[in-house]
């Protein structure tokens, strides 16, 4: 009996502790998923108001269309191109910094430096140096000599470019994310596990992918998966730096720009972003699984 | 005998020659941005890469007529408030996981954590809905009220609050110990080092977020430095020099902040990827 009058004495205060974060995630996170789901299946007027239902075909209507099917291509395309070269990146700038050398906090510093950039300062930095008539490139006569595209039409306005152009921008402003959980994740690797594989004879690209990455590999999986997400959740870069553009092709309009960006086909139509929205979710979620289990079961936890 | 013993000769030299074209490769989209940001509106096109005219006028440009000073001040309270409100709510939910016992607590947890893996990209076209039903377009509320509560912030230090052994708990309540007491001497100083890097974890994210203080915000006076540095790129992409200085005002805070808090940053941006 005094068990159960104790579990009733703690009520209100539980109530107080946890009532304030249970109505904001509720309200905010919650609430708007589920209300996402059934907007999904509705039209509403310019103005977002006057909802109503036309049915779940909606959801396969957006599933077949082009545009849908264009836009997940392309954020396809976006994740591959950022987040291989990203981690290669990151590992090789973590490897090269992983030395007790003289003025090496100096270069880890400025290996870091990105992680201080928005992406609204990361994608102007990157804005300035690619716009065709006021970047940085397209005034140094000599390169736009050997590549007249950076004048004409320009990097982020050439369809074959646009894309890549965004992912280094965007690889650039994650560089020091990476560097930063990479060498974490380096330095917990023991030193004598180097040393007794010297002693043995491995030489060091045997050490690397025999001791160091196996021992990482958790860091790896994790940092896979955030730039992963990021990439299919990646705005700011195209809104700042292309539009989605350039136009007709919409060589940079991913999905959540397709939800929100300010030439998007449906920026004024509620029931396509809130369907969209949903198919982001449901990919993002299923990517993750993948990924967990895909990498997970070769990932080394240690013993 | 140690291996990471500086390697002599050619090898270190290497070494060097790499982390320095490396880090100029990195530094090349800062410098050009510094360059163009102290040189006037008519020399910024000729010779971009060469410092031959010097200026702070347009650095003083931006703060007034791009007015970055305003939207400085704007994130700065945006990203204060999500943040201290952040810290108080997760500990007290934490605590109340750890701590209390009421009914449902299995539930109300799994709620909780199943709000992690919802992104916020999902749920802002029915929060930007919302948030114009209340009232809160262009307004304080409506930037910071639907981050002042965390799953992520209370699983961490629940995590860390599981670790006190309960006998702890039940001793200190024989000796009188109420929970605001036990919080206050134990609980808190224990989750001292957590709370440094979610908190500045918070911060971070809250001072870069864009998408969302551009779906609510239309009036100047409530633009963020995201969402102002938006308007200035729009409207001023004739003066390239005065976005520039303005990107450089956005960036500098930030980078001092991350540079005293170094080490809550590393346990931060790690917090995740601890094994488990």
């Amino acid at each position: 009996m005094a068990i159960k009058t104790r579990r009733l004495r703690d009520i209100p205060l539980a109530l107080a502790m946890l009532g304030p974060s249970l109505l904001v995630l509720l309200t905010f996170v919650l609430y708007p998923l589920g209300k996402a789901v059934w907007l999904g299946q509705q039209t509403c007027d310019v103005q977002g108001k006057n909802c109503k239902s036309v049915g779940w075909g909606q959801y396969t209507t957006v599933i077949k269309s082009d545009q849908f099917q264009h836009a997940l291509w392309v954020t396809i395309k976006f994740a591959l191109i950022t987040v291989p070269i990203g981690l290669a990146l990151g590992v090789g700038l973590a490897v090269l910094a992983d030395k007790q050398l003289r003025g090496m906090r100096f270069f880890r510093t400025i290996f870091s430096s990105t992680i201080a950039t928005s992406v609204a300062v990361a994608s102007l930095m990157w804005l300035f140096l690619l716009q065709p008539s006021v970047g940085v490139l397209a005034n140094l006569g000599w390169l736009r000599d050997i590549f007249p595209v950076i004048k004409e039409p320009g990097l982020l306005k050439d369809s074959g470019t646009a894309l890549w152009s965004v992912g280094i921008s965007s690889i650039w402003a994650n560089l020091g994310f990476t560097f930063i959980l990479v060498t974490a994740g380096l330095q917990s690797v023991p030193k004598e596990m180097h040393e007794s594989a010297y002693v043995d004879g491995a030489g060091g690209w045997m050490r690397f992918t025999n001791i160091t990455l196996p021992l990482i590999s958790p860091t790896l999986l994790f940092t896979t998966v955030v730039l992963t997400s990021r990439a299919f959740q990646a705005y700011g870069e195209m809104d700042l730096l292309t539009n989605g553009g350039p136009i007709p092709q919409d060589s940079t309009t991913t999905v959540t720009y397709l939800i929100y960006g300010s030439s998007s086909i449906i920026k004024n139509n509620d029931g396509l972003q809130a369907a969209v929205a949903v198919l982001l979710f449901v990919i993002l979620l299923a990517l993750s699984a993948l990924q967990f289990r895909g990498f997970g079961k070769r990932v080394h936890y240690g013993s | 005998m140690a291996l990471d013993t500086a390697p002599k000769g050619w090898r270190s030299f290497a070494r060097y020659s790499m982390l320095t074209i490396v880090a100029l490769f990195i530094l090349f989209p800062v410098y050009t941005t510094v360059i163009a940001a102290l040189k006037p509106g008519n020399k910024v096109l000729d010779n971009p890469l060469v410092p031959d005219a010097f200026t702070l006028d347009v650095l003083k440009d931006a703060w007034t007529q791009g007015r970055l000073g305003r939207y400085l001040m704007n994130t700065t309270v945006v990203a204060l408030i999500i943040t201290s409100v952040q810290l108080v709510t997760s500990i007290a939910s934490a605590y109340a996981f750890s701590f209390l016992k009421f009914p449902m607590k299995r539930l109300i947890f799994g709620i909780f954590l199943s709000t992690m893996l919802v992104p916020l990209e999902v749920t802002l076209v029915v929060n930007r809905r919302t948030i114009d039903s209340l009232g809160w377009l262009n307004s304080f509320q409506g930037l910071t009220i639907p981050f002042v509560a965390t799953a992520f912030g209370t699983f961490l230090l629940r995590q860390v609050f599981m670790q006190i052994p309960p006998d702890l708990r039940e001793a200190a309540q024989m000796d009188g110990l109420g929970h605001w007491g036990f919080m206050k001497e134990v609980a808190i100083p224990l989750v001292r080092p957590t709370l440094g890097a979610l908190g500045l974890f918070s911060f971070l994210s809250s001072w870069n977020q864009y998408l969302w203080p551009s779906l609510i915000t239309t009036e100047d006076d409530m633009n963020t430095l995201q969402t102002g540095l938006r308007l200035l790129a729009s409207s001023d992409l004739d003066k390239p020099n005065l976005i520039m200085a303005g990107t450089i005002i956005a960036a500098v805070p930030i980078l001092i902040v991350l540079v005293v808090f170094q080490k809550q940053l590393v346990r931060g941006l790690t917090a995740g990827a601890v094994k488990g």
